[in-house]
Formats: structure tokens, sequence, C-alpha cells
């Protein structure tokens, strides 16, 4: 909505409290030329630039005076693409957003956005996914939870404007002035209760050329639907069936195509020894040998996997295959970045910890899946992707093909978690279908993903904290990690902002290569330590790997918040004072605080039963989780089939300062969902590494979070930030609920794990066949009806 | 090739396929049923959990060949017909607690919550957190607190 007036105020008596002035509301947007209203905004947001016009205090770690949120709104500004929002003749609203939904609520939230400047309902507005747009560049990228940071005000002044133009087509119509007008649920109506619709009025609110109009944003006290709690706009067809991902997608001629592929992480095909044996069987259109394997077009999936459990490929099995757990867990600490010896006074005591972190798998539950129509000159994809512009610049050089002759279609896609950044998936179909020269509809095989999908890389954090009685004088950090892919476009998007900072910002961010950069944007501890480094350093370049949800964060966070722990019991403070002494932000303290109230802390919790509290820092907001959690014989030994059950979280308690929020039914939704992944990173979710294979095929010996590890009770505190700008959302949990369940399990059986996930050392499956790559498809499931 | 007949979603179909092609496949490559969802291809992640003649079942694991011609299977695009409405009571509750992120686990798990109430109510009981413990549904999102609260309020309606 919008407003003339300008306002100030201060809802909570804080001093860091500060609702901004008229001129940080004040914004430009365009109506565009069109037969119905057009209006558009930049996603270059005043408020990213103001934000990082800053002062530098003493010794503050970067991401405190800038952090990966500025850094991504920032590499979105230069291209400036415009954002608009059409109304049609029927008075409802249009709006292509330029980010991939994966599950997190963007269109939810963006819609919301939409009914609140608009003062349309809800389901008069159609959010979609906009195709690959190359002149929006990295602006098309979603990744570091930044989608509502970055869009949040460009959406908003694109609504504004509509609805201000529809105000005064109608005020020229019914011939009175603006003021006496009001918008009321898509239509617009005068003190005499004439009522013009925005459809009528739409084609008059347009103009014929590009105008270039100032909008002035209304305050957040005035909101009517941001903050209040939305269910999701596609919730009704997911529950009825009728959403559509990529395999769903009704493409002619596109046939099931699946991939046999190395029986070692990162092999690659030689050559199929039975063709001819191969394309003779059932329903078996196509074979081809592509990069990553033998590619297999049938009539159904269940043919493609019949015949790729009768290939006979001869397999180069690349550089790992001498690789295991343990090799590249030397070679890590041969990586290590060595401790300063720090000079501390005399009687100073010092602890050293060392954690270590297995290979994770960031699949989702859709299998990598695209669909490819690959031609002579021209190709189109169709699939769930985060960077729809890089995956058709990729598909393009891949294809030997101009750009602009590859259409990428962005599909709705069953979650990513940092896995659909890259467009793996789409490439290896166009591939196959330009090897094939037919259509194909390509999807991983479920152990495909694990194996050789990407992963989360296997990385040590070793901490060294030194005291003098209870003051904490140094904390030291080395973060040594298996190296992360970030070719998917985001290195390339932040890198370039570099060249936009503020002199002295560029200057110290300037020298690091890209994923120290994104470490050291993204970490942070928001205490009091004395001299604090945190730094990375990286190793191996073999592996498959992606920014799965929330990068470093986890690791760090959890090695460091089992250090705070052991450093409270060696000063004998419990660790929620040690902590609240040592917290140097108000809004992490009031975070903090509330959970610790809400979680009842300090408790008496029986022997073997253990509560945990931990806080992340991060995404322009904060998170404080507390669990509680039951290490006792008899939960740890339960029995459940083809199930790791272990130690059971019976109670979370998760504290988020996520700043303005829009949503707050979707972000409850985020914090529960980041939950679930933070706790399979502590105690159950890895790749084991042996012979340059992981032994990990399908769920049954991935353990991600299954019902019988969810904490029966779980609460959500979503905290009144006092700014009115959006943090980040996606990924806040993850990271402050691994370290939760860390620190409780710490002290309830009394040792500090030093590996995680905590059941690693423990292979309690047997693993599948590697050649086949693929189980058989079992017949027995009518034996487990119920 | 052999013919199959079965009754799908309310309706007689009949599909030519081998014997030994599972019924995922029938439903999805070669009648276009796509609600039930692929997510390991070996009665793991339930993602295809429909029902046959009222139970749970997960057509990834069954072939075409294992199904008799009064065999009533179905999916969750015929949920909502077995008790005559819009929407089940099951999918009510579960948009009322706005239970779906990416979404593509939930046909599976409504699916499978449905029989689960059904075989409780059965045994003359009502849903505990011992049934929910129960539930083998993947939900590589983390939705399984509100598919919890949701399974709960949704029974109390069936
Ligand atoms: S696809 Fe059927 S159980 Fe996973
Ligand atoms: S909602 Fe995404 S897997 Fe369940």
């Amino acid at each position: 909505m919008t407003e003339t007036a300008a306002s100030t105020t201060d809802s909570g008596g804080d001093a860091e409290r500060a609702r901004p002035s008229l001129d940080r509301r004040r914004f430009v947007g365009y109506v565009l030329g069109g037969s119905t209203l057009i209006t558009a905004a930049s996603m270059l947001s005043p408020t990213a630039a103001a934000a990082l016009d800053l002062e530098v205090p003493s010794l503050p770690q970067i991401p405190e005076l800038i952090d990966l949120e500025d850094l991504q709104t920032l590499a979105a500004a230069p291209t400036a693409g415009l954002i608009a929002v059409r109304i049609d003749e029927q008075g409802e609203a249009h709006f292509a957003l330029p980010r991939a939904e994966v599950g997190q609520g963007i269109v939810t939230s963006t819609t919301m956005i939409l009914a609140e400047e608009l003062d349309l309902p809800m389901d008069k507005i159609h959010v979609t996914l906009a195709p690959a747009r190359p002149e929006l560049l990295f602006n098309q990228l979603t990744g570091g939870s930044n989608t509502t940071v970055s869009t949040f005000e460009a959406v908003r002044v694109a609504g504004a404007l509509a609805r201000m133009r529809l105000l005064s087509a109608a005020a020229q119509v019914l011939d009175v002035t603006v003021d006496e007008l009001r918008t009321l649920v898509g239509t617009v109506v005068d003190a005499a209760g004439n009522i013009l619709t925005f459809g009528e009025l739409s084609s008059l609110a347009s103009s014929e050329v590009v105008e270039r109009v100032e909008v002035v944003l209304s305050p957040p006290e005035t909101f009517r639907v941001i903050g209040t709690g939305r269910r999701r706009t596609d919730a009704r067809e997911a529950v009825t069936g009728t959403k559509q991902f990529a395999m769903d997608l009704d493409v002619p001629n596109a046939l099931p195509t699946m991939v046999c592929r190395p029986p070692t992480h990162m092999g690659k095909p030689v050559r199929l020894r039975n063709k001819a044996e191969i394309l003779r069987m059932r329903g078996v259109t196509h074979v081809a040998i592509i990069e990553t394997g033998v590619a297999v077009r049938c009539k159904t999936f269940g043919q493609c996997i019949d015949a790729i459990r009768k290939m006979d490929v001869e397999w180069d099995l690349g550089d790992l295959k001498d690789e295991s757990d343990d090799s590249i867990l030397e070679r890590l600490r041969r990586a290590e970045i060595p401790m300063v010896v720090p000079e501390v006074p005399v009687g100073a005591r010092q602890i050293d910890l060392e954690f270590e972190f297995m290979f994770r798998s960031s699949a989702a539950l859709e299998p990598y899946a695209a669909i490819a129509d690959v031609r002579e000159n021209s190709a189109e994809i169709w699939a769930g992707l985060k960077a729809p512009i890089l995956a058709q610049t990729n598909i393009a050089r891949e294809l030997g093909m101009l750009p602009n002759r590859v259409t990428v279609n962005v599909v709705t896609s069953g979650g990513s978690f940092g896995h659909k950044l890259f467009g793996d998936h789409a490439i290896e179909a166009a591939r196959a279908s330009q090897a094939m020269g037919v259509p194909v509809r390509l999807m991983w095989h479920r152990a495909d993903e694990p194996r050789q999908g990407r992963l989360h890389p296997m990385c040590t954090s070793r901490v060294r904290a030194t005291m003098l009685r209870d003051e904490v004088l140094t904390f030291e950090q080395r973060h040594t990690s298996v190296v992360t892919d970030f070719s998917h476009g985001f290195g390339e998007a932040i890198t370039s902002a570099l060249d936009e900072l503020p002199t002295e910002l560029g200057r110290r961010l300037g020298g690091l290569v890209f994923s120290e950069l994104i470490f050291t944007l993204t970490q942070e501890l928001p205490y009091n330590l004395g001299l604090v480094t945190q730094l990375l350093s990286e190793t191996d370049q073999r592996f498959s790997t992606g920014s799965m949800r929330n990068i470093y964060s986890p690791d760090v966070c959890v090695a460091a918040e089992l250090t705070l722990d052991e450093i409270a019991r060696q000063i004998g403070q419990d660790p929620l004072e040690l902590r609240l002494r040592l917290i140097r932000d108000a809004r992490v303290r009031r975070t903090v605080e509330a959970v610790a109230k809400r979680g009842d802390w300090g408790k008496r919790m029986p022997a073997g039963t253990a509560q945990g509290i931990a806080l992340h820092k991060e995404y322009k907001g904060n998170t404080a989780v507390l669990v509680e959690i039951d290490c006792r014989p008899a939960t740890v030994k339960r029995k459940i089939r083809d199930a790791v059950t272990g130690p059971r979280v019976t109670k979370a308690v998760i504290g988020v300062d996520a700043g303005l929020v829009v949503n707050p039914m979707g972000l409850e939704a985020q914090m529960q969902g980041g939950f679930m992944d933070g706790m399979a990173l502590t105690l159950t979710s890895s790749c084991h590494l042996r012979d340059g294979a992981f032994l990990e095929a399908s769920w049954d010996n991935y353990y991600y979070t299954r019902q019988w590890n969810v904490p029966p009770e779980m609460e959500v505190v979503i905290m009144d930030p006092g700014v009115d700008i959006p943090g980040g959302a996606g990924e806040a949990a993850v990271g402050s609920s691994a370290a939760a369940v860390a620190c409780a399990y710490a002290r309830a059986t009394g040792r500090v794990p030093t590996r995680f996930p905590i059941n690693h050392g423990e292979i309690t499956f047997k693993p599948k066949t590697f050649i086949p790559p693929v189980p058989p498809s079992p017949t027995n499931g009518l034996k487990f009806t119920y | 090739m052999p013919k199959h007949t079965f009754v799908l979603n309310g309706e007689r179909v009949t599909v030519k396929v081998a014997n030994d092609e599972r019924v995922l496949w029938v439903l999805r490559d070669l009648l276009g049923v796509t609600g039930p969802k692929y997510g390991c291809g070996i009665n793991v992640c339930k993602a295809c959990t429909s029902h046959i003649n009222g139970k749970a079942f997960n057509p990834c694991s069954v072939r075409i060949g294992d199904i008799a011609p009064d065999d009533e299977i179905t999916t969750i695009e015929g949920l909502p017909d077995t008790v005559g409405r819009d929407l089940h009571p099951m999918q009510e509750a579960w948009i009322d607690r706005d239970v779906p992120q990416c979404g593509y686990c939930q046909p599976g798990q409504i699916m499978a919550a449905v029989a689960l109430v059904r075989k409780v109510q059965r045994e003359g009981g009502t849903i505990t957190e011992a049934d929910l413990d129960s539930i083998r549904n993947i939900c590589r999102c983390g939705t399984y607190t509100r598919i919890r609260e949701a399974i709960v309020q949704g029974a109390r309606k069936m």
C-alpha cells in the first residue's frame, strides 16, 4: 500500500529498534508499455545499498559488516533486471518470479507480498516461475536463503505502483480525487458507493510508453497480510497429487531414460560390451554412452532398470579407486592450517578439540530428473533448477549451440537443499537426447544419488580456546574441508559483486578465493571470545560436492558450540549462563532467553538424558535451539527393521529471529524441516567411502531422519525482530539444531563426540551391489500391505 | 504381450504389458497416473504408497502379473471418491495443517496415513505416538511434525 505522510515509530523502546524514515521508504517504479497495466521495479535495492554504507567498528568479524546476503543482493544489482506485475482484464495479477520454488514456500510468500500491496485476494494472484532469462543474469539464482531478502522491496514497489495507477484511473473515471477512493479486494470504491473492478481499470491504467514513477511504501505497522500465517498456495495440488514435477510432465515421445553408472564415485564408462543384447531387450529403444555412464531409453522405467542390470560395461574406475574414509581424513589432516600459539599470561588454560564430519548426501526425495528434447539446431529442457541461466549456458556449450537456441523451463522441484543449484540432471538429459536423437525423460535411480550425486564434503574442525580463570582470551577455529564445488554460478555472482563493495571491505575480501570468501562471509561467532580467528582451508577436488543446505555452518557451529560447553564445564559454569555472559548481540540474546524460558532450561533430568542448547547467527537473523535427548540403553537399542534408532531427541524448542517475517506459518515449517536436517547430521546420516565407492544406495542405508527419530514435542518461537527487513529462512535452523543435539548428547553421555554423525563408525547394513549399480525391483510388495 | 485388467480409481482398465512390469510403471509410464511418486523403487521410501483393496501397498514392488482382475487399486487421485467427496478428510487435515513443503512425498504420506488410521480403527484403537513412530514414509523436507499433527486431526473425521 502507498501512503504520503512520513511516519517513524518505535514500538519496542529498545535502543536497537528503529523504523526507517520516509526517505528509506521512497522508491522508483516503472509503468511499462502494454494494453493492460504492467508495473515493474528493479531488483537493485536502495536498502541493500544503504546497508553497505557502514562505519567500521573495532575488530569486527566480517559478517557483521557485510554478509553473504548483502553480497548476493548486491550481486543481483548490476543487471538491474526489472521484475514486472501485470493486471489482466479479469483484474487478476500475474507475476513471474525469477527464482526456483523447491519447497521453501517463496511462491506463497511472494503472493502474500503482492496481496498486501495490491489489496487483492491471494487466489487472484498468479505467481509463476520464470524460465531462464539471461538478461537477469545472477538475479535468477536461488541460494543462500536469499530470495525474500533480495526480491522483497522490488515486489512491493511493483505491487504498490499498480495499486496507485488503478486508483488514479478510477479517479479519472469517477471524476473525483484519489483521496476520495479506496481499494477493496480487487475493486476501487468511492464514498458514493460506486465500484470499479481492477479488470475494468487495467487498460485505462496502462501506458503506451515507459514511465518512471516515485513510489512511497507504507510502513510495516500497516501490514494486513504480511506477517500473518498463510497456507501454501500449492497445498491443494500437493495433497491431491496434481502438483507436477519434472517426471509428471506430458512431453510427447520423451520416454523413460536411466543411466548405468560406474562402480566408483566419478568413474567413467569406456564401452558397453553387450550393446546388441541390450537393444534386443523388451521395451528398449535406444542406448548411448554419455560422459557419466551408459544411458538407456525404454517404454517404462522398470524396463530401464532391467536393462541396466544386464549391462556389461567396461569402466574406468577413476582417481578415487584406492581412497576410503581414512585416507581422505589423512589428507585433510595434512592440509590443516596450524594454530597460532597465542601469547597468553602464565596460568592460562588451553582447550584443544578436534572434530571430524563425514560425507553427507544432499539428495532430495525427488531424484535428479529432467526432460530434454534436443533437435538439430535447438533444444528444450524441463527441470527443477536453481540457476537456470547457468544451466542454459552449460547445456548450450555441451550441445555446441548458441544459448539462445536452448529453452530452459523451470519446473517446481521436489526439494533442493543445495542439490539443484547445479544443472547436472539437465545437462545429462541434454547429452542423452542429443546422442540418441530423440526426446528423453531422464531420471536417476535412487541408488545413483548417494553414490554419484552431489555430496556435502568431508571436513575437520579444530578448535583451540585459551582461558584465564573465567575469561576466554582466544578462540581459534581451523576448518579443513574437501573442496566444495561452487561452479554453479553462485561463485561468479558473488565475486563479481566484490568490485562494487566500498573500498575498505573490498580490500579485506578481495584476496580470498571463493570458498574462503563464502566461509568468511557466513561464519560469525556472536560471542565475546577475545581474539577470534576462523579459517578455512580446502583440499582434494576429486569429489562431486556442493553447497548443501547451510553450507559450512552446521559443522562449524557444532564444533564451536561443543567447545563452548567444554569451556563451561571446565570453569564450572552453566552452559546457558556462559552463553548469556558472552553473547554480544541483543537480538541473539533475546532469542536465547526466549528458548531457555520456553524449554525450561536447567530442569532436573533423569540420568542418561539431558538438555542441550546452541545458537547460530547468520542470514541477517539468528536461531537458538534447546533440545532434550534420551540416551538410555532401552531407547538407544530399540529395534526397528532396516533403520537406525539410537538416541531419541524427545523435545525441541527452536527460537528464530528472521528479521521481518512475511509468512510465520512458512517460517515455522522451515524451522521444523531445518531441525530434521540438523538432527540427522549429528546423529544418523552419512556416506561411507570405501575403495572409491560410497556404500549407501538408498534410504534404508542413508539414514535421514524418519518418524521414529522425530521429537514427539516440538515448538517454534518466532521473535519480533524490531527491524523491517526480512532475513533468510530456508537454512537458518540447520546449524543450531545440529549443535544443540550434539551438546545434549555430550551432556547425557558424559562424552564429547568427535566424529559426526555419531553412528558413522558402525555399518549396520549390507551394501547393495556396485555392478550392477542398481538393485533389483522387489516383487514381494503384497506381503507388506496394511 | 499379455493383457491385464484391474480396477483403477473406480474404473476398469486394461493394459497390454509384460507380467513382470512393476505396477508403479504401469500407472505412471503407461496409464499416465502420476500421483504415486518414485523415490527409491525398492519399497523403502514409500513415496509411491497407494491402496489395494483398501490397504496400503507399494506399487514399485508388485508385479502387474500379481494383480487380479477384480483387485481395486486406489491412488491419491482416487482417494476423495472413496468417501464421495471433493477431498478426503485426511487431505483436508493436510491442507489445514499446511503440511506440504516441496510436496513430493505427500501423496504417499496421505495414502499411508489413511491406511494406518483405518488399521488402528479396525483394531478398535486410536492413533498413538507409537503408531506415528511406525510410519516409514520419508519426507526429505522434514515435515514430520506437521504430518503427525495432521494424522491425529484427520483421524477424528474418519
Ligand atoms: S518408490 Fe516405492 S517405496 Fe520408494
Ligand atoms: S514435502 Fe518434500 S519430501 Fe516431503
